[in-house]
């Protein structure tokens, strides 16, 4: 929540509890509608009502709500092996709308593969992996197929497909799955999207993603990730390689994606500001090679403010950047 | 570019024994695999193909490149081979006296034999070794699983259109090279070597059948078919890195060749068998 935001609740909310006041998107023209938070069956919590064309939104109220829906997403006792090579082992995690996940760790220790099976695009050794109650391992390629267009995956090289122009890489989902969306509300529909993410359409447009940077190849990416107004947003390092400011920019885009669309997200990071800023909840993952036997590999699941005070040697030494004995240890081959 | 690697502790015999042993264990176990996720694959092509057909923004491009950019590397390749048919064969028939049944060896050399598997060869040259390249970079930048997390079957939306292309296409390119392979062997017999032209059209029509063309243009779907099914797998299971795509494109022409060799000598000895059997044998004798 900014400072602007709790000033400007205060003023209108009274008694009420902490809130948040957010543009009425419901009132505001969208091709689309968003993802209802508290979903069809449930009403809509008591405390929101409209002030002067502001949502106010009872932020505990909210979150009691979120709780009490079945998660988004839910991994249960996923275990993934490559060869001979244990990479995970008996995971459990939900991921709830509106919530964003952050997941840290050291490289090596298995995050990517986590975000890429939550999606599908590794399949688990053993374990499931529910989006909306569906077993991504058991479902139709069809199925799986429709599933995905429920997500935004942003990558950390972007995976812009190069033989294309930015604007066509931002469209290309509109044009995949919305046939009946005509050209000039496709194109509309990218001009804002390229805004929403900072990006002039009149600049980029025409480009191709050689012919623009990093910081702006990632935005692209953001964008192209938010066409089809995903449920879940699955960040892969998305701050990796980028200076201070633009990662903080990816950061605010975050943060925006998650308040203003209410997305849920699973953020994979090594930058603890980031991780920090951006997450409501944090879980730390142990190379599975450096587990005691029988030791969980999810060494840590919290708030923010709770792995600032976690007493675990580990995930004290990763959120202080400190090697300690790493360089003794690995050369030991731990 | 590699070094040899340093070896920081040398293995006992036995141990390089076992090593090796195992090692043509992995081998065989590896080729497999790699034979059953092919077929895996191919199916996967075929279905979403039947299913779902291929996109026209995917097909133009596919069949401008396996197209329009093969033809003239085809019809040239078909050219020379033609020319060069008439330059081997030439003294044999000569010193037997058969100089004027040159046109009969060339043409049927030609729409049986050379034509289709150098209008294949030039195929997986040209486009399966690109094909391989292009899904490779796009497995190690990503762009394959940027593809599937928007919901969009990365093997409907790139291996479908090329499949197709190579499928249909290649038929087309095969009858390129025959024609030029004919054109440049009679020139060279006849303007060059001084054949007779009306003798070496002559023994030519007598020996070259209609089946003779279309057994050439039938080997060809397969071809065609096993080289867009191999490149494009070879793509999708690109290693990591530069080494990654430049094995993945080195390996695609490599066993689409092999294959292209393999398929040639199956469907040549099931096709004999056809003429034999069904059609009362060739149309002609050289003699």
């Amino acid at each position: 929540m900014t400072d602007e935001t709790k000033k400007d609740g205060a003023a209108t909310n009274g008694d009420l509890k902490p809130v948040r006041v957010e543009p009425n998107v419901e009132n505001e023209a969208r091709p689309y509608p968003l993802p209802n938070l508290i979903g069809e069956s449930n009403p809509a919590p008591s405390a929101e009502r409209l002030i002067e064309g502001a949502v106010i939104v009872d932020e505990d109220g909210v979150k009691k709500a979120l709780r009490r829906r079945p998660p988004l997403l839910e991994i249960q006792d996923l275990n993934v092996i490559f060869g001979e090579n244990q990479v995970l082992r008996d995971i459990n995690l939900k991921v709830r709308r509106g919530e964003t996940v952050a997941v840290i760790g050291e490289s090596g220790c298995g995050k990517t593969v986590l975000l890429k099976n939550m999606i599908g695009l590794i399949a688990p050794t053993t374990g499931r992996v529910l989006f909306k109650g569906k077993d991504l391992a058991r479902v139709s390629d069809k199925a799986l197929t429709e599933i995905r267009t429920h997500y935004g995956f942003v990558f950390q090289m972007a995976a812009l497909f190069d033989s294309m122009t930015i604007a066509d890489n931002v469209a290309f989902p509109l044009r995949q799955h919305r046939r009946n969306m005509r050209r000039s509300e496709i194109k509309e529909r990218v001009e804002s999207l390229l805004e929403e993410v900072g990006l002039n359409p009149k600049i980029v447009a025409n480009k191709t993603p050689s012919e623009i940077s990093g910081g702006m190849r990632k935005r692209v990416g953001f964008a192209r990730a938010l066409a089809m107004e995903p449920e879940l947003m699955l960040y892969d390092e998305p701050t990796t390689g980028l200076d201070p400011i633009m990662s903080d920019v990816i950061n605010e885009l975050m943060i925006s994606a998650r308040d203003r669309r209410r997305v849920a997200g699973v953020l994979i990071t090594h930058d603890m500001k980031s991780a920090s800023k951006v997450a409501d909840r944090i879980v730390m993952l142990y190379p599975h090679a450096r587990l005691d036997p029988g030791e969980p590999q999810m060494i840590f699941d919290g708030t923010p403010e709770e792995i600032e005070r976690a007493t675990d040697r580990r995930v004290a030494q990763f959120i202080r950047g400190e090697a300690g004995e790493r360089i003794r240890e690995m050369t030991a081959g731990r | 570019m590699r070094a040899k690697s340093l070896e920081w502790e040398k293995p006992s015999r036995w141990e390089r024994f076992v090593e090796s042993t195992a090692g043509i264990g992995r081998a065989i176990t590896g080729r497999v695999a790699l034979a059953g996720n092919l077929a895996v694959f191919s199916a996967a092509t075929i279905f979403w193909l039947v299913v779902k057909g291929a996109k026209r923004e995917t097909l133009t491009p596919a069949f401008f490149n396996v197209g329009v950019l093969s033809l003239p590397v085809v019809m040239l390749t078909g050219t020379f081979i033609g020319m060069v048919l008439a330059v081997q064969s030439y003294p044999q028939f000569k010193l037997v006296g058969l100089e004027t049944r040159i046109g009969a060896a060339i043409n049927l050399s030609l729409v049986k034999e050379l034509g289709p598997v150098l209008a294949a060869t030039m195929l997986a040259g040209r486009v399966g070794s690109a094909l391989a390249a292009e899904l490779g970079t796009m497995r190690v930048t990503e762009q394959i699983d940027a593809l599937a997390s928007m919901g969009v079957n990365p093997i409907h939306y790139l291996v479908a259109p090329r499949f197709l292309a190579c499928l249909t296409l290649i038929p087309g390119l095969t009858l390129f090279a025959d024609l030029m392979g004919v054109v440049g062997g009679a020139f060279f017999s006849i303007k060059l070597l001084g054949v007779d032209w009306s003798y070496y059209w002559e023994y030519s029509r007598n020996m070259v059948g209609m089946f003779d063309v279309f057994a050439g243009m039938f080997k060809s779907v397969f071809f065609g078919a096993a080289i867009a099914l191999i490149c494009c797998h070879q793509g999708f299971r690109c290693g990591a890195g530069a080494e990654g795509v430049g094995k993945a494109a080195t390996s695609s022409f490599v066993i689409s060749f092999v294959a292209i060799l393999f398929l040639d000598l199956l469907l040549g000895i099931g096709l004999d068998q056809i003429q034999t059997q069904f059609l009362g044998g060739p149309k002609g004798s050289m003699i």
